[in-house]
């Protein structure tokens, strides 16, 4: 089941429909990263509301769709994970450290703005750099 | 409800309707949907676990009755290469594959119960349960 992937302006925002495969979530991180590049994207957002586990695998794959991204000059923000996915997340002692989150898609959307923001003051020197 | 239910582990679509199915079956057996997301999450560890290690194998549902409590019973088994050091593969962190290490270790800590019995070259049982009090 691929997951589709929106472009919004400089944003990529892709959607996950329904429970996802291993192969699939490969995928997804494949098809983003490549999509940075190809619509010289600035932020990527993730929206997992729909999935109902996130297991180890899930969260490797988001990790690595973050750190991959930003290598590529893209902030990515999860978005949407459910209470109690997270409550079990955080029973098996996964953490996406490193990694930025936020409550729904709004949130998420305001966040890259607010990113975008603070890079163009600190190259206006308006904000230190740090 | 003596129900059961077998799913046979092959790829990857597996490890996802193996979660599922014991998501609907945590559900029947009157669990929480909180519960029904850690059941499903230590599933999908163990699950995964088999395809990585054993290439093969099959998860056992089921429900159980114990005095006031209901239950859920998962059972996983294969016969894979083993594991040489239960008790290190139980430690957060050590991984044979590559993992992040957390699979066998955070399954045990979403359970009530869980038993790991394997014999190097013959394979490997995990056997875990959650249990909840039946409401009078």
């Amino acid at each position: 089941m691929e997951v589709p992937i929106l472009k919004q302006g400089h944003y990529l925002i892709a959607s996950i429909q329904s429970a996802l495969t291993d192969a699939d979530l490969s995928q997804l991180r494949e098809a983003l990263i490549e999509r940075v590049g190809k619509y010289r994207s600035r932020g990527v957002i993730v929206d997992v509301t729909a999935l109902d586990v996130m297991d180890s695998f899930a969260v490797r794959t988001l990790r690595d769709i973050a750190h991959m991204a930003r290598l590529r000059g893209a902030e990515t923000v999860i978005v949407g994970i459910q209470p109690e996915v997270a409550f079990a997340m955080v029973q098996l002692g996964l953490t996406l450290k490193g990694v930025s989150t936020a409550l729904d898609l709004e949130e998420g959307l305001a966040f890259l703005d607010r990113q975008a923001r603070e890079r163009i003051e600190r190259v206006q020197g308006r904000i230190p750099r740090g | 409800m003596a129900e059961e239910l077998l799913v046979p582990i092959a790829a990857d679509v597996d490890v996802v309707s193996a979660r599922q199915k014991g998501r609907e079956l945590a559900a029947e057996a009157g669990f929480s949907s909180g519960d029904q997301t850690v059941i499903a999450a230590a599933i999908s560890e163990i699950a995964r676990n088999i395809l990585m290690y054993a290439k093969r194998g099959e998860i056992v549902l089921r429900v159980v009755m114990n005095g006031d409590l209901d239950g859920v019973v998962i059972v996983a088994r294969d016969q894979g290469p083993g594991i040489p050091d239960v008790a290190r593969a139980l430690q957060d962190g050590y991984s044979t594959s590559g993992g992040l290490g957390l699979g066998l270790p955070g399954a045990r800590r979403l359970m009530d119960d869980f038993d790991v019995a394997s014999t190097p070259g013959k394979g490997t049982t995990v056997t875990m349960k959650k249990w909840r009090r039946r409401h009078a």
